[in-house]
């Protein structure tokens, strides 16, 4: 494992971005960072800009509207990068499925512009924290 | 030749890069542990701010295409040149006591260094979030350099007329009423130098997402983040030799006044909101301002009629 894969696992910042999702997503992950969870044990933290993350934190099933600018996001992240797509929304459009304004799923978006991006999914409407962190440290791991 | 070498080594391991540099990310664990204590958080682990500039280090460098390339690149590494020598200079006048007169006014101006870099380095980057966080920055430069200076002149008064940082760190000004009223301005002002919260306009995540910072990734970003440590070890550094009476005869006293600052930095940063910059500006102009003009003549007075403690 080189030091550079090594350094990400024990700092991934990570960077929120909502393609269309219903919001009860990102609230969850906003719980993430709440002194019952305190993901900042593991070295993540939340950042403002995309040149600054390791990972993105997708939700919602991507919009028409919201897909340049996923792909724009994503080419503004330094790599080596991961994304996570988070909620049944992010990983297969859940109940939005047969919406006419749905271009997603995320990892279809991203693998347009970037077939060998790293991709974790962590399903559930909205998933709990305990399993966004179960998600991440799973993903991590299989780095 | 000897001489040239032993200053090199000055200057990149001892007192200077190395040792700063490993210092800087103690603190910057204290900083972040002692935040998430307040906040009834566990916190990071020790190593954490070391793990961050590694990863920095191996990321992608992205430059923006319309920023003015070689500014940009250029500018973090002025900063931290600006903090290496002003951290080399303060140990090396606590540990070996050579000092020079005039190094007061040397260091304040070493210590605008860093602001000025990062002024340049955002305002190079093209980017509109970056224009908003650099006005910010030059305002809130022009509002606490004002009160941060008049702090040192009380300083030099109180201390008869010394411009030399070891003869100043002899005497203890913060032991009287005008010394102590230059002492907590001067701490708020290195609170905006430190770019913490409630100063931390320019920076302000929720709102300007990092602005100053907001364009740089990779290997810059973490310069800026040793710059940023540095900082935490040269500004309390520098209060302590000019307001209490420097590391004096044993080194644990002075870690003691060292970590005192840190501990008041930190409990500040945690219990404050973020101002707007109009406050700010407001907060050390009018009411630093007037505290310090006071202080100044209170000074004034007591070194003519020879009362110590006012
Ligand atoms: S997965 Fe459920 S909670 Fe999350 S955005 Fe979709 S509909 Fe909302």
């Amino acid at each position: 494992m080189s030091w550079k894969i090594w350094s990400l696992k024990k700092s991934p910042w990570v960077f929120h971005v909502n393609t269309g999702a219903c919001n009860n997503c990102d609230i969850e992950i906003v719980d993430l960072l709440t002194p019952k969870f305190d993901v900042e044990r593991f070295g993540i933290k939340l950042v403002g800009s995309p040149r600054h993350a390791d990972a993105l934190l997708v939700t919602g099933g991507v919009t028409a509207q919201a897909a340049p600018r996923l792909r724009e996001v994503y080419r503004q992240t330094p790599k080596p990068c991961v994304v996570f797509a988070i909620g049944a929304c992010a990983c297969d459009k859940g109940i939005f499925t047969t919406g006419y304004h749905m271009v997603g799923p995320v990892d279809k978006i991203i693998k347009e512009i970037d077939p060998n991006a790293i991709i974790a999914y962590v399903p559930g409407c909205p998933p709990k924290p305990e399993a966004m962190i179960s998600g991440i440290v799973k993903a991590l791991a299989a780095l | 030749m000897t001489e040239a070498l032993q200053s090199l080594f000055w200057i990149i391991v001892f007192p200077g890069f190395l040792f700063t540099v490993a210092f800087g990310l103690f603190a910057s664990w204290i900083v972040r542990k002692v935040s998430a204590l307040v906040q009834w958080r566990v916190g990071p682990p020790l190593f954490q701010p070391f793990y961050d500039v590694v990863k920095l280090m191996g990321k992608e460098i992205l430059v923006p295409q319309e920023a003015q390339q070689a500014v940009f690149m250029a500018a973090p590494l002025v900063g931290m040149a600006g903090v290496l020598l002003l951290s080399t200079m303060l140990w090396r006048i606590t540990i070996a006591q050579t000092a020079f007169v005039g190094d007061i006014i040397v260091a304040i101006y070493l210590m605008v260094l860093p602001s000025l870099a990062l002024i340049l380095g955002s305002s190079a980057s093209a980017s509109p979030h970056a224009s908003v966080g650099t006005s910010r920055e030059m305002k809130l430069v022009m509002s606490y350099e004002l009160p941060l200076v008049l702090a040192f002149i009380v300083v030099i008064i109180k201390t008869g007329g010394q411009l030399n940082l070891a003869a100043i760190a002899q005497q203890v000004p913060a032991l009287s009423i005008s010394g102590m009223l230059a002492f907590l301005v001067a701490l708020l002002c290195v609170q905006a130098k430190l770019g913490f919260v409630p100063f931390d306009i320019a920076e302000a995540e929720t709102e300007v997402a990092s602005g100053v910072l907001i364009e740089y990734s990779g290997a810059l970003l973490a310069v800026w983040k040793l710059m940023q440590a540095m900082m935490l070890v040269a500004l309390p550094l520098f209060l302590v030799m000019v307001f209490l009476g420097g590391f004096g005869a044993s080194l644990w006293t002075g870690l003691g006044k060292y970590v005192l600052i840190l501990v008041l930095v930190i409990l500040i940063k945690n219990t404050n909101p973020r101002m707007r910059i109009d406050q700010a500006m407001k907060f050390f102009w009018f009411y630093c301002g007037l505290a310090l003009a006071i202080a100044v003549t209170l000074a004034i007075i007591g070194n003519y009629c020879g009362i110590n403690w006012l």
